[in-house]
């Protein structure tokens, strides 16, 4: 066990202290930090007014959109087929339709336009939407409350059964009439840049534990280190060294970005509010897992509108839950990681040098790509068949999951893809450890995949 | 009393026998040569006392008892393929591999510190492997083999790379580590350093084990009794004045001088080929060809008398 920390910790310390850690550390947050201020400022920019209609069939909403400097409400008595015909003489911008509900509070809206809602439009309608609905939630919490004068009043349980989240989905009217889901959701946002992220991160730190074994095996130091320590030893001390450093990279940027966002959205606005503001956001998702807070941080949760076009990307960043994505994506780093990397280090220990490396990368790498390839259809239907079979198989689950999480998916399918995710990482592991033992004392032999199998029964 | 033990080790490689039945017993104290040409299976060999891969049959002993896991920390090896971490400065370097051996980290820097002084090394401690020569990087290597003082030191080649002033130094070191109470095995093809340092060799080829012994015993075996002789004075045939069961291998001429190697009969008196001679010729020089290693290697990997032995 002490051997195993001290091969985790000179790889650890190996890597961090490389100039490219640094230089990682620091470019990555900036390109994050541009990933996510530059779509919120480009989509919030435009100054024109648009014109919503708005087709109230719960009559709830009535009255209730207040025009805004740049967005003006009329509302329709037609019915949706109609003002849907008509929509595209109108000159309208969007129409928003409210569908009747079979219970007493909608919680849906669809927003219909011809091109991509800007986040700036939709945000405010959910914003309204959420207001009002909390307010009757509250009127009809209180009533019971003077009717039933026995239960003493609770300030958090009513905040928290008054806590809404409206659904705004945007629908997109082609020319040619057809109707097509649009995505300005910061869930797909989030869901694109977490597996985009995965996928590099496993690919990036998976890569460098093959080449660590491949260093090893070229430099002949090899021989000299399995003499003290076992293979297995060797192979998962390297493994979980490179998989600090990329959790260590991967705190440090997301440290770095909320620090570097902050910044730059404060001088932005040339006013210290927003850094306020992110500060409440963050605490109030934390919130969310820790129920004692809840009071507390919603209170003062009523902001000021002063800059719409940045508090857009807070309002936003408000309805992701960050511990659950952090927490995921931690663990589908780590696991897919693990898995990858262990079969990673079965390639480095199998070949003589990195030139060797295409026949063997190229199953391994499939998966991944594929995961890559069909994000768009996981976006598309986050519940669909694709998607669900994607994510629960392991070589995939990574990323598809981490596509899919932020759009919300049933729990026991996450468990499910955990589970099977930790089961294959042990099978990985055991077979590469088969593999790495005996290719690492292996010099210049054209490996072959008959080769490799019979490694694996020695 | 041995140190180390192999009794009958045989270990396969799909389809192909890397040992067949191996006894090897390294007695305490000694220098044992592990020879054997290539491919042979002395790499395997050495692998399976370091624990690295396992035989599939035979015991292996240490100190008498049956190797366990643990006698890693006895042993220091130095293999043929071996090399370090470019990249990480030496000290660290050094740390670590001291550390792997199961010293402490006060322990190995200390004992390091007191290498790098002696082998005049100081100056390298920060500087990176690859910043070093490859005599140097020998040296750092060399140290790391023997930093955690094992019972049982195992040098594959240990001479290649080197320059002769280093060469002799690291001799001098091996025989300063088995004057210090080390066993040491040194597998080389270099037969004159085993001829030089050996007491002990086993000869393996073909996965066997087909010479084993004590270096002296098995001169003297292989000893044919042939002795070199330089005169001059002397016109006649050389057979004319010699025994009968005395043959001449080689005759040939040295400057001013005539030579022959003649071999007598196991039985004889090399005090007879001396006293034919004297009465009719000069005798200059007389001595006896012992077969050097090198002889004895060729003649028993390729089963054929050795080309008869010129000076």
């Amino acid at each position: 066990m002490h051997k195993i920390i001290l091969i985790i910790k000179r790889e650890y310390l190996t890597r961090v202290r490389k100039k490219s850690f640094l230089v990682m550390t620091i470019l990555g947050p900036l390109l994050m930090a541009a990933i996510v201020v530059v779509p919120v400022y480009m989509a919030t920019r435009g100054n024109e007014l648009k014109t919503v209609a708005v087709i109230d069939q719960t009559g709830i909403f009535f009255e209730k959109f207040k025009d805004t400097d740049n967005i003006k409400f009329h509302y329709l008595l037609s019915d949706l087929g109609s003002a849907k015909t008509n929509f595209r003489q109108s000159g309208d911008y969007a129409l928003l339709f409210i569908p009747k509900t079979e219970v007493s509070i909608p919680t849906n809206a669809i927003l219909y336009a011809e091109s991509n809602v800007s986040m700036n439009v939709k945000s405010y309608i959910k914003n309204v939407m959420t207001k009002q609905v909390e307010d009757m939630k509250l009127e009809a919490k209180l009533k019971d409350l003077q009717t039933d004068k026995k239960n003493p009043l609770n300030v958090e349980d009513i905040l928290r059964s008054v806590k809404t989240i409206v659904d705004v989905n945007t629908i997109k009217i082609t020319d040619e009439g057809k109707e097509e889901k649009s995505y300005t959701e910061i869930s797909m946002v989030l869901g694109t840049f977490s597996g985009i992220l995965i996928y590099f991160f496993i690919f990036m730190f998976g890569s460098q534990v093959m080449r660590g074994v491949i260093e090893e095996k070229t430099n002949r130091i090899i021989e000299v280190i399995i003499s003290s320590v076992k293979p297995f030893e060797l192979m998962m001390g390297k493994i979980i060294g490179v998989g600090l450093v990329g959790l260590t990279q991967f705190l440090l940027w997301v440290v770095l970005t909320f620090g570097i966002v902050t910044v730059i959205t404060s001088t932005f606005a040339g006013k210290g509010q927003h850094k306020q503001s992110i500060e409440q956001s963050m605490m109030q998702n934390a919130s969310k897992y820790n129920p004692d807070n809840l009071a507390q941080t919603d209170a003062p949760s009523v902001k000021e509108k002063q800059d719409e076009g940045v508090n857009e990307i807070f309002e936003a960043l408000n309805t992701v839950n960050f511990p659950v994505m952090i927490g995921a994506f931690v663990f589908f780093f780590l696991f897919g990681y693990l898995m990858y990397g262990s079969l990673f280090a079965a390639i480095g220990g199998a070949v003589d040098s990195e030139a060797d490396t295409q026949q063997f990368m190229l199953p391994i790498t499939v998966p991944l790509i594929l995961s890559i390839v069909m994000m768009q259809y996981f976006i598309q239907d986050p519940s669909g068949q694709i998607a669900f079979w994607f994510s629960i198989f392991p070589l995939t689950s990574p990323v598809a999951m981490m596509i899919r999480i932020p759009f919300g998916i049933p729990y026991w399918q996450v468990a499910l893809s955990m589970v099977l995710l930790i089961l294959t990482f042990l099978g990985t592991t055991w077979m590469a450890a088969k593999i790495y033992r005996t290719g690492i004392l292996m010099y210049g032999k054209k490996v072959s995949y008959k080769e490799l199998w019979k490694w694996l029964r020695y | 009393m041995e140190l180390f033990s192999a009794l009958n080790v045989s270990k396969q490689f799909s389809g192909h026998k890397a040992l067949d039945k191996v006894n090897i017993s390294i007695p305490e104290g000694s220098i044992f040569g592990l020879l054997g040409p290539n491919g042979a299976g002395k790499t395997t060999f050495i692998r399976i006392i370091n624990q690295i891969i396992a035989p599939d049959e035979g015991q292996l002993f240490y100190n008498g008892r049956e190797l366990k896991p643990n006698d890693i920390y006895n042993i220091g090896y130095l293999p043929e393929e071996r090399g370090l971490y470019k990249k990480m400065t030496v000290g660290e370097q050094a740390m670590y591999l001291a550390q792997l051996k199961g010293l402490s980290k006060q322990e190995a820097h200390k004992r390091l510190i007191h290498w790098f002084e002696k082998f005049e090394m100081k100056s390298w401690w920060n500087k990176k492997v690859e910043e070093l020569s490859k005599g140097m990087q020998q040296k750092v290597q060399f140290l790391i083999t023997i930093i955690h003082e094992p019972k049982l030191l195992i040098f594959d080649e240990p001479f290649s790379g080197f320059d002769p002033i280093n060469a002799s130094m690291l001799k001098d070191e091996i025989i300063a580590q088995k004057e210090k109470g080390a066993t040491i095995i040194f597998s080389t093809h270099n037969m004159a350093s085993v001829e030089e340092l050996c007491d002990h060799i086993s000869l393996i080829n073909n996965a066997r084990v087909v010479l084993d012994g004590p270096v002296r015993d098995i001169k003297k075996t292989f000893k044919t009794n042939t002795f070199e002789i330089a005169y001059n004075n002397y016109m006649g045939k050389l057979e004319t004045i010699l025994p009968s069961a005395f043959s001449i291998i080689k005759e040939w001429d040295d400057h001013d001088l005539r030579k022959a190697s003649v071999q007598i009969p196991a039985e004889a008196n090399p005090n007879q080929l001396i006293s034919s001679l004297l009465p009719n010729v000069a005798l200059h020089s007389f001595s006896e060809l012992v077969p050097n290693m090198n002889d004895i290697f060729i003649r028993v990997v390729t089963e054929k008398k050795p080309e008869p032995i010129l000076q």
